[in-house]
Formats: structure tokens, sequence, C-alpha cells
């Protein structure tokens, strides 16, 4: 046997590449496909860092002043400066409470005693209620969390260095990597890992399938194209245009939402081809079983998608499931790149950290592939 | 004769388990020739094909096709053939040039040959028009013609047609078979599934398969003569379903 002379390569090469372009006329020409690629995961990142955002910014908060005096002057603007509350009026009494809140854009009443100033300089202790709209339960949580710091900040202000004799310990909490505990933090690596897998596993196992129920494949199959080719012919503008969309919103979340990428840039980007490639793999693999593009969209669908948003720690965390959820959610490869990204993105630690996932969303990788070979082979025989 | 044989079938066997699709098959087909290939669902028709073409391989038996064997050089054997199958087999979404580029790509022609026989191919089948409409946008019949085109593209020495005028009108099959006559007497080999009988009349010979054997192979006339029939038809009838009953697949 010879082997392949450069010339054959070349000429192999060739008829490779005028198959990729073929792929690219496909996706050019579909604007669904288009949407789905591009417009799909930009809305999907505004949306979960706008609408979906589970911070407190200018949140509607009235005051009922019964005592009207200097301090609770400053209290009333410490609290409407802090950014995080909106003053929306003064009430007269009580009864105006309901009233306000029914408005709907009040989230919150703060009401001062009577001669709260003079308690608090004479007794040391002054009383505030915090009232707050538990018809929406989260929230009214995080309302009054929010509420009570500012009002133990002022506390600590008001007793000032001086006041060593008053030590009373107070517990302080502070958030690490996300100090403001701001949701973009979970959501851009969550989106990411889902639009990702979504896009990739969704897109290659439908452009596949497409070739099968229209009778294309078997004569891309009797051409000289080897089989090999004709599925990374098919999958190559995919992982292209996947890694763009990886760039795209990483921009958008450094841009928009203020995120930059706190690690090594090289490594993500390193970590998310694998990732992207896994996807591919998976793809593959569910083209070699459905025969029609509506299994091949049902099974990407609910096979990946829901699992992905319910068990791989991007809303719910692990940690908190009952245990058969954590062990269907250790075979589900988003699971592994979600703290893989966590960790670069916002923790900045390198390879040394991340090893392990890294490894398992290989291992997850060579698994599908070889999984997608031995099922093509069947097909062939 | 010996010399012009382009496809030899040797004791060709495929099983699928305990099913076997084909069995024993053992014949030859000469250039130029234009061999119908008949039989009811299920014979074994497709997968005989598929061996041939180099797509699957035998379980024993061989055959070799244009010189090269379908169980070691499969290969080979994609190289030097034109396929064109039941289901139309363009890209709906892609011009006719673009899908004449593809094809021709992907059997390694040169640029500057693609583009000649494109102009070649578009000035005979009267297609100059819609060189740059999409597929989707053309009548069946035309995709039709256009598709055999671009299966006998590269040249090969032999063209497999599976059911290739499924769903077509009357005149339009016409039509295709006065190209398969144009096609063949270019030398190029043709072999044809069909299951219009009317069809099976045009070929110089054909051969009729049932439960995976060759059970008839000779001219139309031939096997008209020998069943004492009328038509290519109730020869089929006769062989293919002994007990008279038409399928009605």
């Amino acid at each position: 046997m010879h082997g392949p002379t450069a010339g054959y390569i070349l000429h192999d090469m060739k008829r490779f590449l005028g198959f990729v372009k073929k792929e690219f006329l496909h996706i050019s020409r579909d604007y669904r496909t288009l949407i789905i690629l591009f417009g799909i995961p930009a809305a999907q990142i505004l949306l979960f860092g706008y609408v979906v955002s589970t911070d407190i910014k200018n949140a509607g908060v009235a005051f009922l002043d019964q005592s009207k005096d200097e301090i609770t002057r400053r209290l009333t603007d410490k609290i409407c400066s802090s950014g995080f509350f909106t003053k929306t009026g003064d009430l007269a009494s009580q009864a105006d409470i309901d009233r306000i809140f029914k408005k709907g854009r009040t989230k919150a009443v703060v009401i001062f005693e009577n001669n709260f100033g003079r308690n608090l300089i004479s007794r040391g202790k002054g009383e505030i209620s915090i009232i707050a709209d538990g018809s929406e339960p989260n929230v009214a949580t995080l309302v009054t969390n929010y509420m009570t710091a500012i009002i133990s900040d002022f506390n600590r202000d008001m007793a000032g260095p001086s006041a060593a004799t008053a030590l009373i310990v107070r517990p302080e909490v502070r958030m690490f990597y996300n100090p403001g505990l701001k949701s973009h933090y979970m959501f851009v690596p969550g989106v990411i890992t889902l639009i990702m897998i979504l896009i990739c596993a969704l897109m290659t196992s439908v452009t596949i399938t497409r070739e099968k129920e229209f009778g294309t494949m078997e004569v891309l199959l009797v051409s000289p194209l080897k089989p090999v080719q004709i599925i990374l012919g098919k999958v190559m503008p995919y992982f292209l245009l996947s890694f763009i969309d990886v760039i795209v919103i990483l921009l958008l979340s450094w841009f928009v939402f203020d995120l930059p990428v706190k690690g090594s840039l090289a490594l993500l980007l390193g970590e998310s081809m694998l990732y992207i490639l896994m996807s591919l793999s998976l793809g593959i693999l569910i083209s070699t079983v459905s025969s029609t593009m509506q299994q091949a969209i049902f099974i990407s669908l609910v096979g990946m998608m829901l699992p992905t948003i319910l068990l791989s720690g991007f809303i719910f965390p692990i940690e908190n499931m009952a245990e058969i959820y954590g062990w269907i959610s250790s075979i589900l490869p988003p699971r592994y790149f979600i703290v893989i990204i966590k960790n670069i993105m916002i923790k900045g630690t390198g390879l040394l950290y991340v090893w392990k996932e890294t490894l398992i969303l290989t291992g997850f990788t060579v698994l599908f592939i070889a999984l997608s070979v031995r099922n093509f082979k069947i097909r062939l025989q | 004769m010996k010399e012009n044989v382009v496809i030899s079938v040797r004791n060709l066997v495929k099983k699928f388990g305990d099913f076997t699709a084909v069995d024993n098959l053992d014949f030859e087909v000469y250039k130029g020739e234009i061999f119908g290939f008949l039989g009811a669902n299920g014979a074994g028709k497709t997968t005989a094909i598929r061996i041939l073409s180099g797509l699957s391989a035998p379980t024993s038996g061989d055959a070799i096709v244009s010189g090269f064997s379908a169980r070691r050089q499969p290969e080979k054997i994609k190289q030097v053939i034109g396929y064109m199958c039941q289901r139309f087999s363009l890209y709906e979404d892609l011009t006719v040039r673009e899908n004449i580029t593809l094809y021709g790509g992907i059997y390694g022609m040169r640029r500057q040959l693609i583009k000649g026989r494109t102009a070649e191919l578009l000035g005979k089948l009267n297609f100059e028009k819609y060189a740059d409409s999409l597929i989707s946008s053309l009548p069946l019949g035309l995709k039709q013609k256009l598709a055999f085109s671009v299966a006998v593209l590269h040249d090969p020495g032999i063209v497999f047609l599976d059911e290739p005028t499924g769903g077509v009108d009357p005149v339009t099959r016409r039509q295709f078979w006065e190209m398969i006559y144009e096609t063949a007497s270019r030398g190029i080999t043709v072999f044809v599934t069909t299951h219009y009988m009317d069809e099976a009349e045009y070929c110089d010979r054909i051969s009729i398969m049932n439960e995976g054997r060759i059970v008839a192979l000779d001219t139309p006339a031939e096997l008209r003569k020998k069943y004492n029939a009328s038509s290519v038809e109730e020869v089929f009838i006769k062989i293919a379903r002994p007990d008279g009953r038409l399928h009605t697949a």
C-alpha cells in the first residue's frame, strides 16, 4: 500500500473545504439558524441580566416619620441616597400604609416612633419598624436585608469611634468575589453554559439529521468524501460560530454588566473550546440516534435544556438538591463547565483549581465521539 | 465480451443477523448497458445497490465494480461511480450553480473543468435562466433532470439510479429516459431500479429479484417470450407474485 501523496492530500483538502463552504451557505440562507445562533444568546444575556435580576435597585420606600427630628432626617437621607431605594412618599398615619402598598410602586415602609431622636440619645434606644410588601416574598426579604444593613451602618456612624464602651458584638457579613451579590455573576456563566450546549447540540443534530431526512446524506456517503470528513465539515462552521458567540457574550457581560473576566482569558477561551467540542460531539451522538429533525430537536431541547437549567447548578444550588438529583446532576456535562467558568471569570483561579472538571469534560467528549462512531458503523453495515 | 464487463458479481451474500437480504447473487453488467434492477419492496434491491456502490460490505462473496472489489476497495469504487437516490438529492437552499459546483468539488474536479461542464450542462438542459435560482423554486421534473446531470457530471464509468423517476409526470419521465439513453450512448453504464414496469421495457436487460435472489435475467423481449407474456409487467407478476397478488406499496 502506498501512503497518500502530498498532491492527494491537497486534493482531499480542497474537496473538504468545498463541503465546508456549502454548510456556511446553508447557515447564511436560513434566517432561523442565524437567529438561533446570534439572536438568542444576546437576548438571553440581556433578559437574564435585566429582567430576571434579583438585585435591588431603586426599590420604592415610603416613610412614616412620627418624630421629625434631626436624626430621622439623616437616616432617611442615608436610605434614599444608598442607590437601592427611592422615596415614594411621606405618610401621615398608619392608615396610609395599606393605601401606598396597593399602588404597587412601594416595596417597604419605614416607621420612626414618636421622639425617636430623643429616645436614642437619652436611652440609647430608638424604635424603627420596617414593613415590607410580603406579596413578593423574594423582594421583601431582599429589601429588609438591605434596609437592616443600612440602619446598622448608620448605628455605627452614630456611635463613632469613641463608643468603645458600648461594645456590642455585631455579626458582619461580607460577600467575597461578589460584594454586591450581583446576580449577573450567576447568570452570565450560566447563560454561556446553557446557550453553548443548546446551540451546539441542537444545531449539529438538526443539520445532520436534515441531510438524512432529505436523502442527501445517502449521496454524500456514496461520494468519495469520507464519513469523518462529512461530519467534520458539517460541524466545523458551528464550532467557529459558537466560539464567536462566547466572545460576544463575554463582551456583553463586560460592557453592559461591568463583569470582566478576572482570571486568564486564554484559559477561559480554551475551556470554552473544549466545552463547545463536547457539546458538538453530543449533537453528533444525538443525530446518530434520531432519524428526523423533529426527534433531534425534541431530544436536544427536553434532554438538554431542562436538565441544564434545573440541575446543573445554573439557578438552583446542587448542594440543596435531594440526593437523587445530585446524582443526576453529576452526569450532566454543563455542571462541570459552570464550575470552571465561575472559577475563572469570578474568582480568577487558574487551571490548578479546575483541572478535575476539565478532565471530566474531556472524558465526556471522548465518550460521545466513541459512541457516535459506534452507532455510525452499525448504520453503515 | 469479457473485457466489456464493468460489474461482476460473484456469490454475493448479505446477512443482517438471521435475515438474508441478498442471497448468492451472480451476474454481470456490460459497458454502456442500461441494466434494469426490478423487484418488489424488500426484495433486496437497495441492499444490493448499497454493496455495489461501496456503501456496505458483503457478508460473503464479492462484486468487482470498474475493476475494484466491493469487499476490499469500497473507497475506490466511490471515486468512479455516480449515484442518484430515490429521494431527491440536491440541496433546496442552494442555487443550481452552487449545487453543481459542490458536487463537482466533492468528486475532485478542477475548478476550470467544473465551470466548463456547468455551462455545457445548463445549455443542454436549456437551464441558463435558472442558473442562479434556488433549487426549491424549480418544479420537481427539472430538479430530477438536474440531479441526474449532476450524478454524471464527473463522467463516472457507472451511474446507479435508485428509483429515479418516483413521483414524476409521464412527460418528464419520458424526457428523463431520453437522458438515460444519451448517457448510455456515451459509454456510461446505467444501473437503474424502478417499479414502473413500462420503464423496464426501455432497459437493455433486466433482472428480477425476489426474496434476495435473482429469479430472472434477460432482455425484455426474451423474458416476454419465455414467460409467454405481453409485457414485462405480466412477467413480473408471474414471477414475483406467484399467487397473483399485486403488492400495493
